[in-house]
């Protein structure tokens, strides 16, 4: 099978079709674009440093790169509950290009070819032809296109515009014209970044700035510490001068002069679109990323803009310690075509074209994260085609990225999608903390997780299946519960160690140093129990909503269910249905306005048609 | 007569719960239902077990037969809501069930195909008059606050390092209030039902008091539309009357007094319960000192009756069937209470959208005693307020991510 592009969802999907054991071929522009961090130097963050944990579980790539190439490791939300908590850090691109490319090239067997895929002959059950500018056709029995913002990618720099994909990036018309014969549904979006600024002329003295955590959570399960030196990012805010400068620009702006028509992500707004729709707010804060130890660009987060240079350079001077900086690249806008994921099923194959796996912003979505994952996916279940095995579906209630995949393909993307642990409805057990015990069984099935990582989390369950045991065995007493600070209600019943450990406030640090017995268990298995048992009382009652979910998931609609002909439906939801076709029962109870009675209706036509033996 | 349905893996627990112990499975027996929180009893039923398979829904089933008054399902369809686990049953849902388990064969599904079409036009019609009224409209305000409070709750985590407010103090503040109108709606709910189904009124006294006299001349009466409802046991007699637009059923209770005879006591233990289950309770006595005897509560607002004003020397505040004295005058005064009663009425009239009103206040007493915590505990308030707006989806229509996406970014200025 062939992955077509190198960045987060290529590289991601072309080791996990080499780990499933599917002979790949990653075709890449150029090899230096392997493991590029195009817009923000920082991998992580909440609902996004949910899905790099995700991937580690199944020994996927993102995590331990970005671990090697960290040097600013924060825990995000430390003081709040640990279903909120995500990791983050902020990444040296040439370490995390490196450490990708490194990473590829250890494993024995995956190819990596330098190339530009022109384009791709695809007919239902036959091998597909992928062709390469160069001439030189490859014969594969599945592909994987993960290019970005290639589809007619427009890069605005003001009023200035040209074709491309990221600056310095070829746009391919030819595999577009290819994509639109296939007649699938497209969307446009736009996106933007900051300029890059030179370090050497920011006044770093007369910034706040923000530090690294001191103790670094690290997103794989099998690092223990960062290896690159932890630096700290500068602070400032953009002020009244700032804003009168841009409002004065405005018509010059190509995200706000109509030059653009595409659909932003409103969680990565340009600095033009914070002042228009917030004018009463009179600063912005201004994050100032390193964008690595051995270089001097700096990344200033929260100012993306597409203004002309000159006037990004007169804005950027009102801040405080900017008063002298130094543009070493402009910001722009890149508005592109994105493939409506509505079109995918939940492999994230092209549902007209069956050997054909799209991931990435190409479906959508924003991030270096949320690409990954897909890449993970369409990666895994290409191979899985190839191979010819059971397709590995991911669903809500084990992953953020079965939330994910299920969001796209059921409602598509309006705007970039990204995502927030909000969208997750079984957010307190999808934990950044217990990644591994949620996917690491589903990757030993499979066969993708290495025999390190099988040894290490194997002990890990043994410890905490040890701390659970003892936490049951023993008494509770009032003098555990006064060391401890808790209160323990005086009403006779007999209680254990364990059902004191959901108290709010508990630490492990706590437990280890009053309770003998967990002095010398891991820290990491005594955590795992005490956020269980916090979390107890609402997964219980989450098990009975996911047993519902399960069993609806588990009634399958066969694709060629005639919708428009089945009574008792409104108009709307027949063409909805019709649309997104949907896998399941509970997949169908998930587009946006379905009832119960017309879910009912749906079971009670296909049942029909299963006792007539006519599946229509 | 009412068939109150119980399905799924707990419905035995539960019927045990109301009903003491269980007949063997298909064997139909009586038991006297109470309530198990207060040991209230509820009625005499009938009951009947289908285990898991075979039964309508494949599930285990219980079939409560009861007698068919709104006062006897309500009770014992709160008694049942109250149960950890248990809710009213959603529209076509023991269909659903019966479907998802194979239960029904082609000709049975084709039959309830045509059904559940009409039934689906007709619950939507039903739905579109009750969301048009109060419960729709109040239930969307709810919605929006607690949507509002959602997002807030969401930026606070998922938007933690960028300039988010961090204080859920606004949000307890709505929260308290929506939980105040919830109340309201639950109190008032009771009433509502009343204005639909009729008010309860009991008439009781000890024998021979001219009870049954009274309820001839109310159902002689020219200005009440009578109509004679058969009793739904033999001790009890009913008659229905429009009271100025108000539909007030009032019931004939064999005269209460100490009986020896077993099955006279049985009577009479019935008549009891079901006087205290009344809306409102009409002692009619010949002294006030014959209240002791009655085993029957005089609750606030209830009446208490002079018997036999033709026999008295004065007239004042009596009545009397035979003559007809005072009973313009009663009447008049159950209408005033009735009528007071019905003004502080609420619009949700179904017990299902009561439950669904008293499961969604529960969840947010219960988030706004997590955020009091502070930030350690956002999570378990942000999973509240998700339960509480699934709870009112049916009211108010679903939640989706996007709208309260909507409401993030309408309010924050967000992303870098």
């Amino acid at each position: 099978m062939v992955v077509v592009g190198g960045g987060h969802a290529g590289c991601e999907a072309a080791h996990a079709a080499w780990r499933l054991g599917a002979k790949t071929l990653l075709v890449t522009q150029k090899i230096e674009g392997i493991g590029a961090l195009s817009c923000n130097p920082a991998i992580g963050g909440i609902g996004k440093g949910h899905i790099v944990r995700e991937i580690d579980a199944l020994d996927g790539l993102m995590a331990r790169v970005a671990d090697r190439s960290g040097i600013q490791f924060r825990l995000l939300n430390r003081s709040k509950g640990p279903a909120s908590q995500g990791p983050r850090t902020q990444a040296d691109r040439d370490l995390y290009r490196h450490a990708m490319q490194a990473a590829l090239a250890a494993a024995t067997g995956l190819k990596v070819l330098v190339g530009e895929v022109i384009d791709l002959d695809i007919r239902a059950n036959a091998p597909v032809n992928v062709l390469l500018a160069a001439g030189t056709t490859i014969h594969c029995r599945a592909v994987v296109l993960t290019t970005g913002t290639f589809l007619r990618g427009v890069i605005h720099i003001g009023h200035e515009q040209h074709a491309a994909g990221r600056l310095g990036d070829r746009s391919s018309t030819r595999l577009a014209e290819r994509i639109d014969d296939l007649g699938l549904p497209l969307g446009r979006l736009k996106t933007g970044t900051p300029p890059r600024l030179d370090g050497r002329t920011i006044d770093w003295g007369r910034l706040g700035l923000q530090h690294a955590d001191e103790d670094a959570t690290m997103f794989s399960f099998l690092s223990e510490r960062p290896t690159a030196r932890q630096v700290a990012c500068g602070v400032t805010e953009t002020n009244e001068r700032t804003h009168s400068v841009i409002r004065a620009n405005l018509g010059a702006s190509a995200l706000c002069g109509g030059g653009i028509r595409g659909v932003g992500p409103r969680y990565c707004p340009s600095i033009e679109d914070k002042i228009l729709r917030f004018p009463e707010k009179g600063t912005h804060r201004v994050i100032l990323e390193p964008e690595g130890l051995s270089t001097d660009a700096v990344y200033p987060n929260g100012i993306s803009t597409s203004l002309p240079p000159s006037i990004q350079e007169t804005f950027i001077r009102t801040m405080e310690g900017l008063e002298n900086a130094a543009l070493l690249q402009p910001g722009y806008a890149v508005e592109y075509d994105y493939v409506d994921p509505r079109a995918l099923d939940s492999r994230l194959a092209l549902k007209v074209a069956p050997s054909l796996f799209l991931a990435g912003q190409i479906n959508g979505t924003t991030g270096y994260e949320e690409a990954a994952g897909q890449g993970l996916v369409a990666g895994l279940n290409a191979a899985a085609w190839v191979l010819e095995r059971e397709p590995v579906v991911f669903d809500r209630s084990t992953a953020y990225i079965g939330v994910m995949i299920d969001d796209l393909v059921t409602n598509g993307a309006s705007e970039p999608y990204r995502m927030f642990t909000s969208r997750a409805e079984y957010r307190l057990e999808l934990r950044a903390d217990n990644a591994d015990r949620r996917l690491t069984p589903l990757g030993l099935r499979i066969g993708v997780v290495s025999a390190r990582r099988r040894r290490s989390f194997e002990r890990k369950m043994v410890a905490i299946q040890r701390v659970k045991v003892v936490a049951q065995r023993i008494k509770a007493t009032p003098k555990h519960a006064d060391a401890l600070g808790l209160r323990m209600s005086a009403d006779g019943v007999q209680r254990t160690l364990e059902d004191l450990l959901g108290a709010e406030g508990l630490t492990v640090q706590m437990l280890a140093s009053h309770v003998p017995e967990f002095r010398d268990a891991p820290s990491e298995a005594v955590q795992q129990v005490v956020n269980d048992a916090l979390y107890a009382p609402y997964l219980a009652r989450q098990t009975l909503d996911i047993a519902r979910l399960r069993r609806d998931e588990a009634v399958e609609l066969p694709s060629d269910l005639d919708y428009e002909a089945m009574p008792g439906l409104s108009r709307e939801l027949r063409e909805k249905l019709g649309r997104v076709q949907p896998r399941t029962l509970a997949q169908a109870g998930r587009i946006e306005g379905m009832t119960p009675a017309a879910l009912t209706m749906l079971l009670l036509r296909l049942r029909a048609g299963t006792a007539l033996g006519k599946p229509r | 007569m009412a068939v109150v349905r119980i399905s799924g893996p707990s419905a035995n627990a539960a019927a045990l719960a109301l009903a003491g112990s269980l007949p063997e499975e298909r064997k139909a027996a009586v038991r006297t239902l109470s309530d198990p929180a207060t040991g209230e009893v509820i009625d005499e039923a009938l009951v009947i077990r289908f285990g898991s398979p075979r039964s309508f829904t494949g599930e285990d089933v219980v079939e409560l037969q009861v007698h068919g008054s709104p006062a006897v399902l309500r009770l014992v369809s709160e008694a049942l809501g109250e149960m950890q686990g248990l809710r009213p049953a959603m529209a076509g849902e023991f269909t659903r069930r019966a479907l998802q388990q194979g239960r029904l064969d082609l000709g049975q599904v084709e039959g309830l195909g045509d059904l559940l079409t009409a039934e689906t036009d007709a619950q939507h019609r039903q739905a579109i008059r009750q969301l048009r009224g109060g419960t729709g409209a109040l239930a969307k305000g709810w919605r929006d606050r607690l949507v509002e409070v959602a997002a807030q709750v969401a930026a606070m985590i998922d938007f933690a390092d960028e300039e988010v407010p961090q204080t859920p103090g606004a949000s307890l503040k709505i929260l308290g209030e929506v939980a105040e109108e919830m109340a309201a709606e639950i109190r008032g709910s009771r009433v509502a039902e009343r204005l639909r189904d009729g008010f309860e009124v009991a008439l009781v006294g000890p024998p021979n008091v001219g009870k049954s006299s009274l309820i001839n001349r109310l159902a002689c009466r020219e200005t009440a539309l009578v109509t004679e409802v058969p009793g739904t046991t033999r001790d009890v007699l009913e008659v229905r009357l429009d009271l100025e637009g108000l539909l007030v059923t009032v019931l004939d209770m064999a005269g209460l007094h100490a009986a020896t005879d077993r099955v006279e006591q049985l009577g009479m233990e019935r008549a009891r319960s079901r006087a205290a289950m009344a809306d409102l309770r009409i002692f009619l006595l010949e002294d006030t000192a014959q209240m002791t005897g009655l085993g029957v509560a005089f609750l606030e607002g209830d009446l208490q009756v002079l018997a036999k004003a033709d026999l008295r020397e004065s007239a004042e505040g009596a009545v009397s069937g035979t003559t007809g004295a005072g009973v313009t005058a009663l009447l008049q005064r159950i209408g005033g209470i009735f009528g007071q009663r019905a003004a502080g009425a609420g619009t949700a009239s179904r017990e299902r959208h009561r439950h669904a009103i008293t499961q969604a206040r529960a969840e947010v007493l219960e988030a706004a005693e997590a955020f009091d915590h502070g930030e350690k505990a956002l999570e378990i308030g942000a999973e509240h307020i998700r339960r509480a707006l699934s709870a009112l989806d049916e009211l108010a229509g679903a939640v989706t991510v996007d709208r309260m996406l909507d409401a993030i970014f309408a309010k924050f200025c967000l992303g870098k």
